[in-house]
């Protein structure tokens, strides 16, 4: 069975060719049917860029694109069987909601009986049945999210695409919202990609993810490998903000001579652990207290419990970790 | 005890008037160009209503100030309807002649256009509306005029079959394209293009590009994006445009003297009777006309959705 996406050392510069922007840099993906497959990196890093690829608003400079096992780089975006939910919405200001959903069908010839009935399936998907007949404009942020998803799976694509869709909503709607994708990702057995710079979203929702940056794969993997075994400082300071170790304070800590990683939520106070260092920082996190010390001239964070005696910033600490909790990584 | 604050001065006392009252403030700063729009604006246009429910008296030529609707039983009288039905053909003629020729431009400029180049549309459609309205009808005039260059360029490609098949049309044909509707419909165009170019380029640059990519993301094709996303979302500027080209079209005395066949045109038939003939009422009531088309043909705007995309 072919693999619902695949790049094969794709790249896509701008500019000149004397000096281009490397927004993707040779990249190779295999996204599997079904998956929840999450892009993770910061801004710039070339997320959107590779989402563009996919749905065919850019196309490579190098490398192909398969898309169920068909060579899709020279098949414009209207010919793609793959939808997209844009990040600012994008939903059209002079037709209502149903008008919106029903978008996709209109163009392909669908009489209009029959696609309204297919819309108000789709509205009802996301928990708006009683919207059809409003304008976006009348819609709260949330809602056009939801309006903006029924519209991209009226099609039935085979992949969704979502670029950053829940970064304008609010905390607690963002949370709402997490549960519901994934939920309706489940449900329909579509293959989503979805793009955040947010690593708890990525964690928490991707089956597999990819971490980005500068426009290359620094790691792919589940959220568990990815989070637990980083392959490189990149991806361990980005993906949980772990405690990156350079070789000698690793060697000293009874490792190899490369650098590691250390959780925060892995250290913990001990008169007799093996860090030692002077208290800098003391933060409530509300769930528990974040303390950083600086040990041979390196900040180490740990994350504490709430009840735990805190120590007095400026005062010596020590801490410890458990067995295995130090994770050597492999770039030099 | 010692004052926390300093004394206040008179200007101090002011601004904390101003600060605690904000409409206050609103108030003094829009009441003299209300005053402006309310009085002479639309003081004069009352005024215009006015007159043309007055008539004039046969004998004597003299106004009479009694309210009739005589004066507009006259508008029906065959040659008078036949300016009107004229100038109308003529306005909406140039509004869709304007909306096809403006349209690509205003396209290219807003989605297309950056930095230098954008310069460069601003320029070349602002220069043309900076040199006098009449040099440029007098430039068109000869420039249409049968001893004018766009014979000789037709003679040179040997293309004047065309020129002649196209003033050999019955209605707008004419002797040379200076003395034809052709080529006062060309003028009028001419001058008026950048009023058409300049709302709808504005309408076409707020459209996001996210907007057009979700169209064809959605399995549109460029024509259909066309259709169901770009015209109706263009449709206010467009809309604002042909205000301008019809309304400044349906009010224009010049160019139908200066180009065309000398027929007479609504702004042609205020100037005379205003002038020569000091028929007031009779004036006032074929000035009346543009405003009231225009009125309909918002309303009608509006009810076809034409601002939905406010
Ligand atoms: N059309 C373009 N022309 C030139 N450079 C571009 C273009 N599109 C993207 N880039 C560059 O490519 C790089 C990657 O951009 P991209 O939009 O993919 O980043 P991203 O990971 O989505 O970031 P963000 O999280 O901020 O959205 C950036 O440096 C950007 O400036
Ligand atoms: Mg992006």
């Amino acid at each position: 069975m072919p693999a619902a996406v695949e790049f094969r050392s794709v790249s896509r510069h701008f500019g000149p060719a004397s000096a281009p922007v490397k927004a993707v840099d040779g990249v190779d993906l295999t996204i599997a049917e079904g998956a929840f497959f999450a892009m993770l990196g910061p801004s710039g890093s070339g997320k959107t860029t590779c989402l563009r690829l996919i749905s065919g608003f850019e196309s490579p400079t190098a490398g192909e694109i398969c898309i169920f096992g068909e060579n899709v780089s020279n098949t414009p975006p209207h010919l793609r069987n793959v939808n997209t939910v844009f990040q600012d919405y994008a939903l059209f200001p002079h037709m209502n909601v149903r008008d919106n959903v029903a978008y996709g069908l209109m163009v392909k010839g669908m009489g209009r009986a029959q696609r309204y009935a297919k819309a108000e399936e789709m509205l009802a998907l996301v928990h708006l049945d009683a919207y059809g007949s409003r304008k976006p404009g009348q819609l709260s942020g949330g809602q056009r999210q939801r309006v903006a998803l029924a519209r991209a799976l009226v099609n039935e694509p085979k992949v969704l695409l979502l670029d950053e869709p829940l970064g304008a909503l609010d905390l607690k709607l963002r949370e709402a919202m997490q549960d519901e994708l994934k939920s309706l990702q489940q449900r329909l057995g579509i293959t989503f990609v979805f793009v955040t710079h947010d690593q708890h979203e990525a964690l928490s929702m991707a089956d597999s993810l990819a971490v980005f940056n500068d426009g290359k794969i620094a790691q792919i993997g589940t959220p568990a490998q990815v989070y637990a075994q980083p392959k490189t400082r990149f991806v361990a300071d980005f993906v949980g903000s772990s405690n990156v170790l350079p070789p000698a304070l690793t060697q000293s800590l009874g490792g190899p001579a490369k650098w590691s990683s250390l959780r925060p939520e892995s250290l913990h106070l001990d008169p007799a652990g093996p860090l030692q260092g002077t208290v800098t920082s003391l933060r409530y996190l509300g769930s528990g207290h974040r303390v950083a010390i600086t040990t041979q001239g390196q900040d180490i964070a740990a994350i504490l419990p709430s009840g735990t005696q805190l120590p007095e910033p400026g005062s010596e600490a020590r801490l410890s970790f458990a067995p295995g909790a130090l994770h050597i990584m492999d770039e030099a | 005890m010692t004052a926390i604050l300093p004394a206040k001065s008179a200007a101090d006392r002011l601004t904390t008037l101003f600060w605690r009252k904000p409409k206050l403030l609103l108030a003094l700063l829009i009441t003299p160009p209300l005053l402006w729009l309310g009085v002479i604006y639309l003081g004069s246009l009352a005024a215009l209503l006015l007159q043309s429910f007055y008539s004039i008296d046969e004998f004597s030529g003299m106004v009479v100030r009694e309210f009739t609707l005589k004066t507009y039983g006259e508008l029906l009288r065959p040659q008078n309807y036949d300016i009107i039905l004229r100038t109308l053909l003529m306005s909406a003629a140039v509004t869709i002649g304007s909306v096809i020729l403006a349209f690509p431009i205003a396209y290219y400029a807003a989605r297309y256009a950056r930095g230098r180049w954008k310069a460069v549309f601003y320029l070349g459609i602002m220069l043309p509306l900076w040199s006098s309205y009449l040099v440029k009808v007098y430039a068109w005039k000869l420039i249409l005029a049968k001893e004018g260059i766009l014979t000789w360029a037709a003679t040179q490609t040997h293309t004047n079959f065309l020129l002649d098949a196209a003033l050999a049309l019955p209605g707008i044909g004419g002797n040379s394209l200076s003395t034809s509707y052709i080529g006062m419909f060309l003028v009028f165009t001419y001058v008026w293009l950048p009023y058409m170019i300049l709302p709808m380029q504005a309408a076409l640059e707020r459209v996001p590009t996210s907007m057009l990519e979700a169209s064809q993301d959605l399995g549109a094709t460029r024509a259909q994006t066309f259709r169901t996303v770009i015209v109706p979302l263009a449709l206010p500027g467009i809309i604002a445009g042909s205000i301008f080209t019809f309304s400044l079209t349906m009010g224009d005395y010049i160019i139908p003297q200066i180009v065309g066949n000398s027929a007479n045109f609504i702004g042609m038939a205020v100037y005379q009777l205003q002038g020569t003939a000091g028929n007031t009422p009779l004036a006032a009531a074929f000035a009346v006309i543009p405003i009231v088309i225009m009125l309909i043909y918002l309303s009608l705007a509006k009810r076809a959705g034409a601002f939905d995309a406010l």
